[in-house]
């Protein structure tokens, strides 16, 4: 319980460095939301009445302080751009960018997961080494040329899946899926295959430990020896790196979104930047840094329920 | 974890992939739609709001101009002005008083009759409310009048032709008086479509308007959907996602629909301008010479085929073929790079470096490519930095006038003002060609192209910047499509016309 409360404490400060790193990039940022939303039609006198409209003629300190009164308060502020709530706005993206890391993270693991433990059996046999260096080459391609590739093969060429776009999940549960799939592949093919080098490597160590010696030597076929004993000590260090790719996958979603064209919380970002719409890209970029923080506690926790030993500290 | 939870979420896992597989199977992807009077439209730059009162961008009147909102009068595919919303309207002989009949029986989308009321409303809101410099065209107005319900009378303080063709464009858009409390999210307007859903960063939805006062659009819903990927627009063409891609991005990408039984590609003109601009305030571009030897020294025929793979239309000066003073200036500099070395020798200019600052789009980073190759050829020094766009671009060359060249097109129709106006960032200050303008605008409309065909040669003459070339209107629709706009003359997007034939 200490441990969680720490860690819980740990969260929050991150969480009010990261608003202020956030406010204090964005400031430097070069560019001038008034000036681009007036754009080649800006006069002096209506960029400077539209920065008052928007506060950015105030003192940084200021404009910092207010935002953060309205985050304590659950309210994001309202996007210079559009003029509506910029929270509701996040939230309805996140939900989407949420399902594709979920998606991609599912494929990863489906893939991974049988794809290592294989290589490392096998590791030995011809066919280790093929997974072992289909697992090597996957990791090479990034994520975004994945995505153009299954769209030409899988959308332009077979026609049986959408080349991009999105339909809610409420609206229409098979075409929401039908528009995740290939992202979700993308995403979950490159996870998977840098996932597969740890579940091999993590599964290799525990072969030549001394227990799985004992579980046979107690009669278990080294099938169920593996399972029984090998696979949860394997799975401590495959948790920790599966926390950091929820991260990563997070970040690859943000690139992934603009292959296939869905409105998630990377195409927000992106577009917020353009627009140099501050308010909601602090918005978001804050609500990723705590997503991550998040994910990161998540895994300690689960680290320790997987591993016994680490209990008792 | 007990062993039947394991296997439970396992269960789980495998329940929503077969499920996802299925649907898979299930949906059937591409056909090439059974569609009769839907279409949806692939386009790039996504407008920010729907206020073009407010908010800049050319993205906002193509979606809601012409099919939302109406003005008194339209530009004709030829670039003409045709009645709209005024039956006909009258020039008083001075050139000073118009009077415009307005049609019966037009309503607003919000069921509000159209008057003589909203039309003075939406002018005095012009000239009130509105943030944008293009308001100023409002200027000239002294005052707008209601005679009685349909007739609308507006005197200008001086005569002007250039605002009877403004109030073709946005400036000119009739907004209802009960209809204004929300543009940026719910535009009201007399157009053929109403808008249905605005998704912000996916797409427009416009219904057809069914107490539209003409002819009402075949089609009963219209999609603009926005990409911010021209690969991944180009894809959605090819699973038929859209019907049309708006703008090709890039012409290199063309041969990807050559299947004739299902594209048509559509090549017209539009009003998108591709300037070298030159900082005519700044050594050593303050010497006509060196602005002339950039002319001479850049292969423009070479440019269009390298950069756009041959799409695009030597202009030579500030104008499109669909304005009344168009002419064919781009023999006024052939290629000639030793006459561009002999008239830098002369400026003592040879050997300078300047900085040529694009925004970071596709066609303008690939046109200074060749722009710098073609001057570094004629001993110029040519260092490219690619700004952000719009933010930096904004900030640095419009704002600042930080910059030697830039290049970046010039959409707005009919905009040779720009190099009268010394704040501009070509920053032109030749009064004999602000006099050529003025006098073209408060001519009778008869001179008014013969002036500004002279000011259209003068800019081209004193070499005020170079025009690479006019952007073509590039489009692919599928091919049982008629209808659409072939010519980009004006600020919107004309949908009504368009319909589906039995192909």
């Amino acid at each position: 319980m200490r441990f969680f409360l720490r860690k819980i404490a740990g969260l929050l400060v991150s969480a009010v460095v990261a608003s202020f790193v956030v406010f204090a990039f964005l400031a430097v940022l070069p560019g001038d939301p008034a000036e681009v939303a007036l754009g080649t039609n800006a006069t002096p006198d209506a960029v400077a009445a539209l920065r008052h409209e928007f506060g950015t003629d105030r003192p940084l300190v200021v404009q910092y302080l207010d935002w953060g009164r309205g985050l304590l308060h659950g309210d994001f502020g309202t996007s210079y751009v559009t003029h509506d709530l910029i929270g509701p706005r996040i939230t309805d993206r996140l939900g989407v960018t949420c399902w594709l890391a979920a998606g991609g993270m599912l494929v990863a693991v489906l893939l991974a997961l049988p794809a290592g433990v294989l290589a490392a059996a096998w590791h030995r046999r011809a066919a280790g080494t093929v997974l072992s260096a289909l697992s090597q080459a996957g990791i090479a391609v990034p994520a975004f040329l994945a995505g153009i590739l299954l769209v030409y093969v899988f959308a332009v060429r077979a026609g049986a899946l959408p080349a991009g776009g999105y339909t809610p999940l409420a609206d229409d549960p098979g075409e929401w899926a039908r528009h995740l799939v290939l992202p979700c592949l993308s995403l979950g093919l490159v996870q998977g295959a840098v996932l597969t080098r740890y579940v091999r490597s993590a599964v290799l160590t525990v072969l030549h430990q001394d227990f799985l010696r004992t579980a046979r030597a107690k009669g278990r076929r080294r099938r169920a020896a593996l399972w029984r004993h090998g696979l949860p000590n394997a799975a401590v260090p495959v948790l920790t790196v599966l926390g950091l790719q929820l991260s990563t996958l997070l970040v690859g979603a943000v690139v992934v979104e603009r292959v296939f064209v869905v409105p998630g919380l990377g195409d927000l970002l992106l577009q917020g930047v353009a627009d140099r719409d501050l308010l909601l890209v602090q918005g978001v970029v804050l609500v990723l840094v705590v997503a991550v923080l998040v994910v990161n506690v998540l895994t300690d926790l689960l680290y320790h329920l997987a591993d016994p030993r680490l209990r008792s500290r | 974890m007990t062993g039947s939870k394991r296997k439970s979420v396992l269960a789980a896992c495998c329940a929503v992939l077969a499920g996802t597989l299925a649907a898979c199977g299930s949906g059937g992807g591409a056909s090439s739609s059974g569609r009769t009077d839907t279409l949806s439209v692939g386009l790039i730059a996504e407008p920010a709001s729907l206020d073009f009162t407010t908010t800049d961008g050319a993205a906002i009147p193509q979606a809601v101009l012409g099919s939302v909102y109406e003005g008194l009068v339209r530009l004709d595919q030829q670039g003409r002005i045709q009645p709209l919303l005024a039956e006909r309207y009258e020039r008083s002989d001075d050139g000073r008083v118009y009077t415009f009949h307005l049609r019966n029986g037009v309503k607003f989308s919000n069921g509000a009759d159209f008057t003589a009321d909203d039309a003075v409303f939406s002018i005095d809101r012009v000239k009130k409310d509105w943030k944008l410099k293009i308001a100023r065209q409002m200027d000239v107005v002294d005052k707008a009048e209601k005679t009685d319900d349909h007739t609308l009378k507006v005197t200008l303080s001086r005569p002007s032709n250039g605002w009877l063709f403004s109030m073709t464009e946005r400036v000119g858009a009739m907004f209802s008086r009960t209809g204004v409390s929300d543009l940026a999210n719910h535009p009201v307007g007399t157009g053929p479509f109403t808008l249905a859903e605005r998704r912000r960063g996916e797409h427009i939805v416009l219904d057809r308007n069914p107490g539209y006062w003409g002819t009402g659009p075949q089609l009963s819903k219209v999609t603009l959907k926005y990409f911010k990927d021209a690969g991944a627009m180009n894809n959605a063409m090819l699973t038929n996602a859209v019907d049309v891609l708006g703008t090709v991005q890039a012409p290199e990408t063309l041969s990807r629909f050559s299947d004739t039984s299902r594209f048509r590609t559509i090549e017209g003109s539009s009003t998108g301008k591709v300037v070298l601009a030159m900082n005519n305030t700044r050594e050593p571009f303050t010497d006509k010479r060196v602005r002339q030897a950039v002319r001479y020294a850049i292969d423009h025929k070479a440019l269009v085929a390298t950069t756009r793979s041959g799409h695009g239309k030597l202009i030579g000066t500030m104008a499109s073929p669909t304005d009344p003073w168009y002419e064919d200036l781009a023999g006024r500099y052939p290629y000639d790079p030793a006459k561009a070395k002999q008239l830098l020798r002369e400026a003592g200019a040879a050997g300078k470096t300047l900085r040529l600052r694009p925004p970071n789009l596709p066609y303008a980073v690939s046109a200074a490519q060749v722009v710098k190759s073609q001057l570094d050829q004629v001993g110029l020094k040519v260092e490219i930095e690619p700004l952000e766009f719009p933010a930096r671009w904004l900030s640095e060359v419009f704002t600042k006038g930080d910059y030697d060249l830039s290049v970046i097109a010039h959409v707005e129709p009919r905009d040779l003002w720009t190099f009268a106006d010394s704040g501009y960032y070509f920053h032109y200050g030749n009064p004999e060609y602000g006099t050529l303008l003025k006098e073209g605008d408060s001519g009778k409309p008869e001179d008014e192209a013969a002036r500004y065909r002279e000011a259209a040669r003068l800019l081209s003459d004193d070499a005020a910047a170079d025009w690479l070339y006019l952007m073509p209107n590039l489009m692919v629709a599928d091919k049982g499509l008629a209808g659409l706009p072939v010519n980009q003359v004006g600020e919107g997007f004309e949908l009504a016309g368009v319909r589906w034939t039995g192909k």
